[in-house]
């Protein structure tokens, strides 16, 4: 046994081989908490169906439709967002507080890889895995609310560039305001706020063109929409081919920015990183 | 396979082959600590006037580790040893003073030093507790580019130093703690560092367990010359593995130096044990009596004068049995750290 061998890190094959290690390490842990997932993908179809429901009888109750919004289309809309949430989602925000407090960064810190690439991994094999049950729940839930939706074809061909980039875009940002946890080790407030705000403004409440003017002024001003709201509005509206390319130049406009303040934020974290006890 | 550095030389420096394997000049860390009094009304008041005390954990501390060197690194809990070593394994910023090992520092977390070095604490996991530890021996193969027939010469040799056998198959989190701390040095090593920075990496084990750790510990330095930092609480590790020790004391150096030299800078004298033929016998001439029952008298002469002292009772006293002891180690240390003022003066 001779110690130090100078192998390099880095490069790609490099990555892909961490990423293939960490997803089977994921997808081993999280089939060890079945019951768990089962509850987690509960919530996930629940909220969109308490939605549902709500804007279905208010579409009843003002004559069929809430501003060119029928029943059916409600449908479509909460059934895919349902979908695209479950692309785009990540739980990191709510892991980062106890890992600060308990130390258990520190072994990710003393690796040679970037600890954002095993939460990226971890989150991509829990999709994988939730979305072989979430797909026919979607499914079942078409033939029970008959949604309706004319998606055009060049939406079609946009959309996984836009998925993508959404899922890009809201695990970096999130990943990337969990640092706050470097500095407070009270993060909760936080993210409750965040959450109330991407409730709201990424379009899971209500469809963003059924928002009042000004929240929709603000709601394109900020990110939440590409995160969600873009991705379901490909499949339920009618975007025109210019309107398409015009979102994923802005998606990717988001995460140019949020991939640089993920490298502003990283690098002054660690220099205050305190790992409490031991 | 080594593949070329990715990053450019100017970030990548070239670890100095001859010089120390671990520097530490001037080294100090101090924590901004809330603090506040007791009670209702100072946590109102704490509302809007925090007080933040300055804490210093280390205060500029200096020493060299040449490479291959197994050094004891010592002090009563909140000495700061595991400040420090989090500071030369890069997890910690200093906030004075330089750190540099191998060449790096530790701070900026290259990845090719980061490859280089092991930090191994009785706290924290690089197991994941909920599969087995084969399994994250695999994820440390992909993360730390172990290639694959290297990694199976490793995992078998680790297995016949250690005895890991089927307890790599369980999940971590059915092993008992000693099982886990061996399925935990071995993954720390998969990578080969060529510095290991252990803190309590016996914490908490049964005597057999921590003698298997401390041997393989032995072994692994003498076959692959790697520097080895390390605090413990058992001074039966500091004993069996370092010749060299330094000891901290509220953040500051106390000494740095041969064990034997620790002992007899700290302890200067060594303990008689005597059995007169005669049990009535009179020792008090012979040096000062620390305990005296069932016909044996414990004395404690100078260090200097031990043998002197030894010679004269033989020639004077009937004796049945006699033995020279030094002060156990542990008795050393506490007198360390409850005497400080003793520490003061040149190493």
């Amino acid at each position: 046994m001779s110690s130090g061998p100078p192998r390099t890190p880095g490069g790609l094959r490099h990555l892909w081989a961490v990423y293939r290690g960490e997803f089977q390490t994921s997808v081993a842990v999280q089939l060890q908490y079945r019951g768990a997932q089962v509850i987690w993908l509960l919530g996930t179809v629940l909220g969109p169906l308490v939605y549902l429901a709500v804007w279905s009888a208010v579409a009843a109750a003002s004559g069929g439709e809430v501003d060119g919004f029928s029943r059916a289309s409600f449908a479509a809309y909460y059934i895919v967002l349902m979908l695209v949430n479950q692309v785009t989602f990540s739980w990191t925000m709510y892991e980062f507080d106890s890992r600060i407090r308990e130390g258990a960064f520190s072994p990710l810190l003393l690796r040679p890889v970037h600890p954002i690439h095993a939460d990226l991994a971890d989150n991509l094999a829990n999709k994988a895995l939730t979305m072989l049950v979430l797909l026919p729940t979607a499914g079942v839930l078409a033939l029970v609310f008959h949604p309706v939706l004319h998606p055009r074809p060049w939406a079609i061909l946009a959309l996984i560039p836009a998925l993508g980039l959404a899922f890009a875009v809201r695990f970096t940002l999130e990943w990337t305001l969990a640092l706050a946890a470097f500095w407070t080790t009270r993060t909760s407030a936080l993210n409750q706020a965040y959450e109330a705000v991407l409730l709201f403004l990424s379009g899971q409440i209500a469809p963003l063109a059924l928002l009042p003017g000004p929240f929709r002024a603000v709601a394109d001003a900020l990110p939440f929409r590409w995160m969600v709201a873009f991705p379901v509005q490909l499949l339920t509206g009618q975007p025109s081919p210019g309107a398409v390319a015009a979102g994923l130049a802005a998606q990717a406009a988001w995460l140019a920015a949020v991939l640089l303040l993920h490298r502003g934020l990283w690098r002054a974290a660690t220099r205050r990183y305190a790992a409490v006890g031991g | 396979m080594a593949r070329p550095p990715r990053l450019p030389a100017s970030r990548a420096p070239a670890p100095a082959p001859a010089g120390p394997a671990v520097r530490a000049r001037g080294l100090g860390k101090t924590y901004s600590v809330p603090e506040r009094e007791p009670g209702l009304r100072a946590a109102l008041r704490s509302l809007w006037r925090r007080r933040v005390r300055e804490v210093s954990a280390v205060d500029g501390i200096s020493f060299e580790i040449a490479p291959g060197e197994v050094v004891g690194f010592l002090g009563p809990n909140g000495a700061g040893k595991t400040t420090t070593l989090k500071m030369l394994a890069g997890l910690l910023h200093p906030s004075a003073g330089q750190a540099e090992v191998l060449g790096w520092t530790p701070a900026l977390r290259q990845p090719e030093f980061l490859q280089r070095i092991t930090l191994v604490t009785g706290q924290r996991s690089q197991l994941n507790w909920d599969i087995p530890a084969a399994d994250s021996f695999e994820l440390h193969r992909a993360v730390y580019r172990i290639p694959p027939a290297e990694f199976r010469r490793t995992v078998a040799e680790l297995d016949a130093m250690l005895d890991l056998g089927p307890l790599l198959s369980r999940p971590v989190r059915n092993l008992s703690l000693g099982e886990r701390m061996k399925c935990e040095v071995a993954v720390s090593l998969l990578h080969r560092p060529q510095v290991l920075f252990l803190d309590e990496p016996t914490i908490g084990l049964d005597v057999v367990a921590q003698r298997r750790i401390r041997a393989f510990l032995a072994d692994y330095n003498r076959r692959t010359g790697a520097t080895v930092l390390l605090t413990s609480h058992y001074m039966a590790d500091v004993e069996a593995l370092c010749r060299r020790v330094i000891v901290i004391h509220q953040g500051r150096l106390l000494f740095d130096g041969q064990l034997e030299a620790l002992v007899s800078r700290f302890r200067p004298y060594r303990t008689i044990v005597v059995r007169p033929s005669d049990p009535a016998a009179d020792l008090r001439g012979y040096g000062e009596v620390v305990a005296s029952e069932d016909g044996e008298v414990t004395l404690r002469v100078p260090r200097a004068t031990a043998a002197a002292v030894t010679g004269r009772i033989l020639a004077d006293v009937a004796v049945l049995d006699l033995t020279v002891q030094d002060p156990p180690i542990e008795d050393v240390v506490e007198h360390v750290f409850t005497a400080p003022s003793l520490a003061e003066g040149p190493p």
